[in-house]
């Protein structure tokens, strides 16, 4: 019974959308059945595979490569007090920009395409990842400093067995949120940048012939896959952390 | 002698810490700093670490003037210095980077049994009590094998009952291993159990009141006249009636 809780909201959810849908049938919006009959339709056209590969993709990529300078650059900041006050700031100033506001700079230096897409992706993980690692660095036990101090640690040591340690629990933490914005801009800058992928679908459905069902079959593989990638940095993080 | 203190003074902008500490310990020593809350003697501590720079004077160590942590010191922190990263082995084995793995494990064994660890070296610093850690910092320690120990207050976070027993664990060890031990506490009671001479530190800014020698042979009786007599002329060199 309890098992069955988590899905009673979505029930009712779905089962007053199809009565209202049946109900109003002239109105614009696809009841769940015409949703997942263009669901349906997507597979066999063989879309559907190719737009969440595509959408899946830029994220990878994007997010991949600002882990890669995100942890050094977070740690770098962490540990200098001077590096700290001297770019902090501007992490600050860049922060409240939305990702999305970089779409027309991102075209400009990249084009319509995949690298726009992917350096979107990269801009909006890169400082929520950089803030949380350096955040890590901060919140380490100085006593654990000390004694690596102490004992004279090389520095790759020192970064192996207590930094990197240390922070690991809070920075997979700033991990799970970051992936839930890097999917939440993809759709976004697939409207705009690119012709492929879970955003392009929303957009282009609309404009090519007001394939509402289309719309709304695209929303509704977006939020599966983005609760699916939640429950995957999750399970990781459970098991990293155990 | 073995650490020399010379007109060490400490000052935390205007906040006087500590003024004009002279002080000599002797190879193979135990010596209490022993000083009522804030009065400086975990600064001083951490002075002689080599943690923090002194702003007038200095410690010598061996004739070397201190300029930082080293490995032949080893700082005992309280148990939270333990890494709840790694296992009893890991923690214990954290120094000796640079032995053989033959050596490692070796060394990693003797101190596990050392401190009475045996059976928990796979285990993680959560799943063991408070005075299991402090004994894994204890031997993590002495694994690099320092000749001075820096405790500041280990047992400050245990039971009073686990505190008894780690007394009269460490004085087995220091026995055993023959280091030089700097100990920090503010506990009067303790002091007089351990220590070779007890450090009076007046209230801040600390400075050396007294040096009380404890002239009693290991084991101590806590209820000899002896013991008890040292014990009320340290409560009564801080002030303290000794009443409740």
């Amino acid at each position: 019974m309890s098992k069955l809780l988590p899905f009673t909201g979505i029930a009712a959810a779905l089962a007053a959308w199809q009565i209202a849908a049946a109900a109003h049938p002239a109105s614009l919006i696809p009841g769940p059945l015409m949703v997942a009959r263009a669901i349906g339709e997507l597979a066999v056209r063989g879309l559907l595979l190719k737009y969440v590969v595509a959408s899946l993709f830029r994220v990878t990529w994007g997010y991949l490569g600002a882990l890669l300078f995100a942890i050094p650059a977070g740690m770098a900041l962490g540990l200098s007090r001077r590096g700290e006050l001297a770019l902090n700031p501007l992490l600050q100033l860049l922060r409240p920009i939305s990702p999305l506001a970089w779409i027309p700079i991102a075209i400009l230096w990249f084009g319509v395409g995949d690298l726009s897409a992917v350096f979107l992706i990269f801009i909006a993980s890169f400082l929520p990842l950089t803030l949380a690692t350096m955040k890590a660095v901060h919140d380490i036990d100085p006593v654990h400093l000390s004694a690596a101090r102490n004992f004279d640690l090389p520095p790759y040591r020192l970064l192996r067995e207590v930094l990197m340690p240390a922070i690991l629990p809070q920075l997979l933490v700033g991990m799970r949120i970051t992936v839930g914005i890097a999917w939440l801009v993809v759709v976004a800058a697939e409207m705009i940048a690119v012709n492929s992928g879970l955003g392009f679908l929303i957009i282009d459905a609309r404009n090519a012939g007001n394939r509402y069902d289309l719309v709304v079959a695209g929303m509704a593989l977006i939020g599966i896959i983005g609760v699916a990638l939640d429950l995957l940095v999750r399970r990781a993080e459970q098991r990293i952390t155990t | 002698m073995k650490v020399r203190f010379q007109h060490v003074s400490m000052h935390f902008g205007t906040t006087e810490v500590l003024d004009d500490i002279n002080l000599e310990v002797a190879e193979g020593e135990f010596v209490c700093i022993l000083g009522p809350s804030g009065c400086g003697k975990s600064t001083l501590l951490n002075i002689t670490g080599g943690f923090l720079e002194p702003s007038a004077g200095q410690v010598t160590i061996d004739g070397e003037r201190v300029v930082g942590p080293d490995r032949r010191r080893i700082f005992v922190f309280q148990e939270r210095g333990v890494f709840p990263w790694l296992t009893v082995e890991g923690n214990i084995g954290f120094g000796l980077f640079d032995l053989s793995d033959a050596e490692r494990r070796g060394r990693i064994a003797h101190y596990v049994a050392l401190v009475g660890l045996k059976g928990f070296e796979r285990s993680y610093p959560r799943e063991l009590s408070g005075g299991m850690k402090q004994r894994v910092e204890v031997a993590r320690a002495l694994a690099v094998n320092p000749d001075v120990l820096y405790l500041d207050e280990p047992f400050g976070a245990l039971d009073s009952i686990t505190r008894l027993q780690m007394r009269s664990e460490l004085l087995r060890i220091w026995q055993a291993e023959k280091k030089t031990i700097l100990f920090v506490t503010h506990d009067i009671e303790e002091s007089v159990q351990l220590a070779d001479r007890v450090v009076v530190l007046s209230a801040r800014p600390g400075r050396v009141r007294r040096i009380v020698e404890i002239d009693i042979a290991h084991p101590r009786d806590l209820s000899s006249p002896r013991y008890l007599a040292l014990r009320d002329e340290i409560f009564g060199e801080i002030g303290l009636a000794h009443k409740i």
